[in-house]
């Protein structure tokens, strides 16, 4: 059994991303409510379906589901939904790579490696965000 | 977490119960999520931009069947009710004394939600909905 090291109290990595996990889930949740009920809003009138419902709580896109729906399209054009989504984005993908990355150090966590990890964790948050961002815009 | 601290496989004997067995699925689903969403997004990138599209389709058929649907939803119920749970207990510690309450709080707001979505989905999918 080797040494531990304890972290010092204040203000880490570790203590950023633990608050932020727990910000970031009551966010999403507070997201995927508001999306649920703009799809409420707009669908009510035309009898909108479960799976429609469900889209707009997670992801209003029109290319969401290769089945088209006009009432996603109308409420899509709109720079606050895309804002809205991209807050989304922003806070999942960040939420589950720093969860890949917690878990993952629970198994691996020895000096040279850890660094390693952590910049192939960062690479693929990145290019997640911007890979999302694009389904967002460029649809 | 990360306090520079390996215990490989020891983890496996730690008798946790009920709370041990929630933080495991929660973690199961969380990478569960990942995996699921972020190679749905991907599918959903290279559908749209034309190249790759019999892949990504392909990716969708699979995430969209209604079997793969099932542990979808559990995960997603699961990892929001537990989430919300860890979240106030950390926020709020002397509520900590009703863990156990709480544990079984969280699978008497799951297991109904659950059990209706799935009845709902299989009774769709074997009727051919």
């Amino acid at each position: 059994m080797r040494e531990r090291t304890v972290p010092t109290p204040g203000i880490s990595l570790d203590y950023l991303m633990w608050l932020f996990t727990r910000l970031s889930g009551i966010f999403m949740i507070v997201l995927g409510l508001l999306g649920f009920f703009y799809a409420l809003y707009l669908g009510a009138r035309t009898q909108i379906d479960l799976p429609t419902l469900l889209r707009w709580t997670f992801f209003p896109n029109p290319n969401h589901v290769v089945n088209y729906v006009a009432d996603v399209e109308l409420g899509w054009v709109n720079a606050g939904l895309q804002v809205l989504q991209m807050a989304v984005i922003f806070f999942g993908v960040t939420h589950g790579f720093n969860g890949l990355r917690m878990v993952l150090e629970d198994y691996f966590s020895a000096g040279f490696g850890q660094i390693l990890l952590r910049g192939l964790i960062f690479t693929l948050w990145l290019v997640s965000f911007i890979v999302a961002i694009q389904v967002i815009l460029a649809n | 977490m990360a306090f520079g601290k390996s215990i490989g496989l020891k983890g496996l004997t730690y008798q946790g119960g009920g709370t041990m067995l929630a933080w495991l699925i929660n973690r199961i689903a969380g990478l569960g999520i990942l995996i699921f969403v972020g190679l749905h997004v991907l599918a959903g990138h290279m559908t749209q931009q034309g190249y790759a599209s019999d892949l990504g389709i392909a990716i969708n058929t699979v995430y969209e069947h209604w079997a793969f649907q099932l542990f979808v939803v559990f995960f997603v119920i699961f990892h929001t009710i537990h989430g919300l749970r860890v979240v106030v207990l950390d926020f709020w510690p002397q509520y900590l004394r009703y863990q156990r309450e709480s544990l079984w709080l969280q699978w008497f707001i799951i297991l109904p939600i659950y059990a209706l979505t799935a009845f709902i989905m299989i009774t769709t999918a074997l009727g051919g909905g």
